[in-house]
């Protein structure tokens, strides 16, 4: 999954996909999880690195990610 | 390096001037404590889900309703009202502040009875009197409320054969300006059922009339309307005077003040939009003290306020099992407690606070119980921090009515605790077991034995 090229994120959470006009804001986590989409970074790379940062386990983040990118799946947010 | 508090990752739309079904955020504070004692702990020690009843709180709004309503008017008797919290250890914590009891069936006036309270404190209300129960009231003194005219009659039967005359009250019902009106219980006033009720149980001479005993509605929004109930009570106390020179000792306003519960559908919240009870003391108080009493015969006031005592006094403590999306892209977090429990998340928008600290961000979701059914909703629309499995929630208002209206539904009732004044938590309904459940079954011979 790749966030298409044209969406724009703030230092702040905010997002604005200039394609329809739409934007959203996101937390820590969801901003972290943008950017590293946009590093192009697979959901590997992307739980270790929450792993790392965060008191949490493997599994909730697994499952926490699948329902994100479903998220953004349906915003359109991605190509 | 210390890793980070996880949040789940959010996304949220931004709509600009659209109204949101899910309204604004209302949770600031994480709930962490009850009364001193930590939420978490209490889960751990008594299991999840968790009623908690706080003594103090109890205590402090029984105390402030008395001095609300003496403050105003000399002589005032409140009724714990037990169908709204019928554990033995909530009502005598009411009895110790001077309540009487005010039950509504057999098994209600049995507890009373077993609780120690007196009987000639008891006030037997409600339509369902059998014989026994007319008989046994009549033995014990007790305070009999008449709901219909078979009662009435029922009563002079008995009451003849026993020779002995018991004190009665009839229930009146009447228009107050509120929708809908409670006629269904006692006798009418303004279509005068309650004057011929009056007369005829004046003229039996079998039964000592003694008190008047309305019930207008439940959840009240307007003390307007207590108030034009007591001077209807008052003008039936005065004709009685007039034409019977008879006095009548107390007049009943029931129950009905609202908690600060949220209704469904309502555009304020409770807290900011329910009045308080000084409000109904005022609009009851006023009325008595205008009808035209003389000053040494002003009746008594009872009061049988049961909710807007007990509710906020409860809590009930649960957990997060799991979170998933729905189809329409809502987010749905299933806690382990369901409707069975929390009956009255049928009609309030119940206030529900996480357990531990959470971030500024916010989540819209639906809260569904555990019970396998498409009607164990316990929030339609809410808007909370994200919570995860394992979190822990406290509901607020939850004192009234969920405790005896709990069904047994496909598990068991969780355990009920109190927490005393000095801070200890002390089990006051121990959770219920299979066997609890299964004692009052009994087997076919011939439904013994099969084989699969």
């Amino acid at each position: 999954m790749k966030i298409r090229k044209n969406v724009a994120q703030s230092d702040s959470g905010f997002i604005f996909n200039p394609s329809n006009g739409d934007s959203y804001s996101v937390n820590e986590t969801g901003k972290l999880i943008i950017n590293l989409l946009q590093q192009e970074k697979d959901d590997e790379d992307i739980i270790k690195q929450i792993t790392d940062e965060y008191r949490i386990d493997r599994d909730s983040v697994e499952k926490d990610l699948y329902d994100f990118k479903n998220m953004l799946d349906a915003y359109k947010l991605t190509e | 390096m210390e890793k980070k508090q996880y949040e789940r990752p959010l996304i949220k739309p931004l709509n600009n001037g659209l109204m949101n079904k899910f309204g604004t955020r209302t949770e600031y504070t994480a709930i962490t404590n009850i009364d001193g004692k930590n939420v978490k702990e209490l889960l751990k020690e008594f299991g999840s889900p968790l009623f908690v009843m706080s003594e103090r709180k109890i205590r402090d709004n029984i105390r402030s309703a008395k001095r609300v309503f003496e403050t105003r008017y000399p002589k005032v008797q409140f009724a714990w009202s037990y169908k709204t919290n019928y554990l033995n250890a909530v009502c005598k914590v009411f009895h110790q502040e001077g309540s009487w009891a005010e039950v509504v069936s057999r098994f209600e006036y049995e507890k009373a009875v077993n609780n120690g309270v007196p009987t000639n404190k008891i006030i037997f209300n409600g339509p369902d009197k059998t014989d026994d129960d007319l008989v046994l009231s009549i033995k014990n003194d007790s305070l009999i409320h008449i709901d219909h005219l078979d009662e009435l009659y029922r009563l002079i039967e008995l009451s003849g054969e026993m020779h002995k005359k018991p004190r009665v009250a009839i229930r009146v019902n009447m228009d107050t300006g509120i929708y809908p009106m409670w006629d269904r219980f006692g006798f009418n006033y303004e279509n005068g059922q309650a004057w011929d009720a009056i007369n005829k149980i004046i003229a039996s001479d079998k039964l000592n009339l003694v008190g008047l005993h309305c019930h207008i509605g439940t959840y009240m929004l307007a003390a307007s309307a207590y108030g034009i109930a007591a001077a209807k009570l008052a003008e039936l106390a005065i004709s009685i005077k007039k034409r019977y020179n008879q006095n009548i000792s107390y007049i009943d306003m029931g129950g009905g003040f609202a908690s600060k519960n949220t209704l469904k559908g309502a555009t304020h919240l409770g807290v900011d939009s329910v009045p308080e009870i000084s409000e109904f003391a005022e609009a009851i108080s006023s009325s008595l003290l205008n009808a035209g009493f003389d000053n040494a015969e002003l009746p008594y006031l009872y009061l049988e306020t049961g909710r807007a005592l007990v509710d906020d006094a409860g809590f009930l403590l649960g957990t997060v099992i799991s979170n998933k999306r729905l189809s329409d892209g809502r987010r749905a977090t299933i806690l382990d407690f369901g409707v069975n429990i929390l009956f009255t998340s049928f009609w309030y928008d119940h206030k529900i606070s996480p357990a531990q600290e959470f971030s500024f961000n916010t989540e819209d979701c639906v809260l569904y119980g555990p019970l396998c059914m498409n009607i164990d909703v316990i929030r339609e629309n809410v808007s909370l921090p994200p919570l995860n499995n394992g979190d822990n929630v406290v509901v607020h208002y939850v004192g009234a009515y969920n405790i005896t209206q709990s069904m047994q539904f496909i598990t068991l009732r969780p355990s009920v605790v109190m927490i005393d004044l000095k801070g200890d938590a002390h089990v006051i309904r121990e959770k219920e077991s299979v066997s609890d459940v299964e004692k009052n079954e009994r087997i076919i011979d011939h439904l013994e034995k099969f084989k699969l």
